[in-house]
């Protein structure tokens, strides 16, 4: 069920196939044992849909996910470049500290919350609340996100390629999005707001991370307008 | 949290594999509701003239024998009973109309689950697997079904509170969330004479698309209008005697994700109850959006 193979190159490559080994085999290899042991890439098999596959990861390493993941998968990653070679449930790279996370299907929702750093690439469609309350990550959707993505979303970048659903950056602080598509609708305090020079450089970049084959000046810019930051006293307290 | 599964296929050799195929779907789906499970099966409908009924009874070692003949007796009329321990599924030419009050007066501690002539329900306390052991789940037949593992939020731990719930003839549903109205959706359908069975909000939600059915409404209008009435969160999958029908709230905030090749439609809570199933590595896979209706037919 696991086996340890070096080829020329001296890559170490160990396998986990779930459909005999458990999860936490697998995360407890990652966690504990990966530092020190020369392993440079970790293919994941019959991943069945689990949940938290891969989460937790502080170390430099390759992750390869071969199939479908559940909630939560890569978690709090840090360092590791984890691919998914299919779709992935709730929370995938929630909390991601630094490394990659790249999903070649679709992420269901809260893709990427609470992220602050790193970067995540969906190749498919995300979910509802895509990004909420990121904190500096940065997220490159290739298809279309859900209503309520980046609901206070503090920083970090988050590209759309397709469209994005309602309510848009509710209450967004610092993080700015780019939509290449049709924005259903704005939330409270977003606003849409011209491209600069370094809107344009900066999805440049992002889209050659991702590897999408887009033009950035097709990209409309959506921040905050900062009106909700401050109280004020003379609005009509009418809730 | 519950765990929701359905099933639909395509194609009639498959309906024997019906039960065998969702088994382990709705045991994956043990960990979102460990305490209680339960199922609709609907086989091919019976003769226009004819119902079944499916009941419940308080004990293992019921009398079926003694109520079946009490049953005769009173109608005159030929009725056979497939019994499964405490459920039985009692087959005549009476309509519900006529067996409702009899059963009331005559058998109060038996609980009628279905009525029609295509749905048969089992469903149980204890842990989904301990439950489709008990009712043998694997061996059931026919076009499509709708399952559920309850973890209780809003009413106790049950039998007569575990899902599915129905309403009328040949509809259940099953539910994974809660309504925040079932109490004013109650009073509404109470005053039209429309009798509850127990406290659970999702009777409530049942029981008002079941009505707007019998209104008139097709099932997509009722669910049309449920989306302006029934306040709360819910992804909904409702079965019919020809069709799977599947709804979230606008909030989205309860999974679900469907599964669909040329054999079978497969709907449950998490992928990773759908991963076991033939020809999933190919199957289209989507993820239901807020306040869309999905359906299916037989």
């Amino acid at each position: 069920m696991e086996s340890v193979t070096a080829d020329r190159a001296a890559v170490a490559t160990r396998r986990f196939d779930l459909a005999h080994a458990t999860v936490r085999d697998l995360n407890h290899f990652l966690h504990r044992e990966l530092p020190g042991s020369g392993v440079t890439r970790v293919d994941v098999e019959n991943p069945g849909g689990r949940h938290a596959i891969a989460a937790g990861i502080d170390h430099p390493v390759d992750v390869e996910v071969l199939g479908h993941g559940g909630y939560y998968l890569a978690g709090m990653n840090k360092h590791a470049n984890v691919t998914v070679h299919g779709n992935v449930g709730w929370g995938v790279a929630e909390n991601m500290m630094s490394g990659t996370v790249r999903v070649k299907g679709f992420a269901s929702e809260a893709a990427g919350a609470t992220g602050h750093g790193g970067t995540l690439i969906i190749e498919g469609d995300a979910s509802l609340r895509c990004g909420i309350s990121m904190k500096g990550i940065d997220i490159v959707v290739g298809g279309s996100i859900g209503n309520y993505s980046a609901f206070m979303a503090q920083a970090g970048r988050l590209v759309v390629c397709g469209d994005a659903g309602d309510a848009l950056g509710d209450s967004l602080y610092e993080a700015v999005i780019y939509v290449r598509g049709r924005i259903k609708s704005l939330g409270a305090d977003a606003r849409e707001e011209p491209m600069t020079a370094v809107d344009l450089a900066a999805v440049a970049e992002l889209l050659g991370r991702a590897g999408f084959p887009y033009a950035p000046s097709e990209f409309k810019r959506v921040a905050s307008a900062r009106s909700l930051y401050h109280w004020n006293a003379d609005a009509d307290q009418e809730y | 949290m519950c765990g929701i599964v359905g099933l639909l296929v395509k194609k009639p050799e498959l309906r024997e594999s019906l039960g065998r195929m969702m088994v382990p779907m709705l045991v994956e789906m043990a960990a979102r509701g460990p305490e209680s499970a339960g199922l609709a099966v609907f086989t091919g409908p019976i003769g226009a003239d004819r119902r079944k009924f499916s009941l419940y009874a308080p004990s293992w070692s019921y009398d079926w024998a003694g109520f079946e003949a009490a049953f005769i007796r009173h109608f005159g009329t030929h009725a056979s009973i497939d019994i499964c321990g405490n459920h039985a599924v009692l087959e005549c030419d009476e309509s519900a109309a006529r067996v409702k009050p009899w059963l009331a007066a005559t058998f109060p501690q038996l609980h009628m689950l279905a009525a029609g002539r295509a749905m048969d329900i089992y469903k149980d306390i204890g842990h989904p697997a301990a439950v489709a052991d008990r009712y043998d789940f694997s061996s059931l037949t026919g076009t499509h079904l709708v399952g559920h593992t309850r973890m209780a939020t809003e009413s106790a731990v049950t039998p007569d509170r575990a899902h599915p719930f129905t309403a009328g003839e040949d509809f259940c549903l099953v539910h994974n969330g809660t309504i925040s109205n079932p109490y004013m959706i109650r009073r509404k359908l109470e005053h039209r004479g429309i009798r509850f069975e127990t406290d659970n909000d999702t009777e409530a939600a049942c029981r008002y698309l079941e009505w707007r059915m019998r209104e008139g409404d097709d099932l997509e209008t009722a669910l049309q209008k449920g989306f302006e009435e029934l306040d709360g969160f819910y992804t909904f999958l409702i079965g019919t005697g020809d069709k799977l029908a599947l709804v979230r709230d606008a909030f989205a905030c309860k999974p679900a994700i469907v599964a669909e090749t040329d054999d079978y439609v497969a709907v449950a809570s998490e992928f990773r109850a759908l991963a076991h199933l033939p020809g999933i590595d190919h199957a289209k896979l989507f993820e239901p959006m807020p306040e869309e209706i999905y359906s299916w037919k037989v």
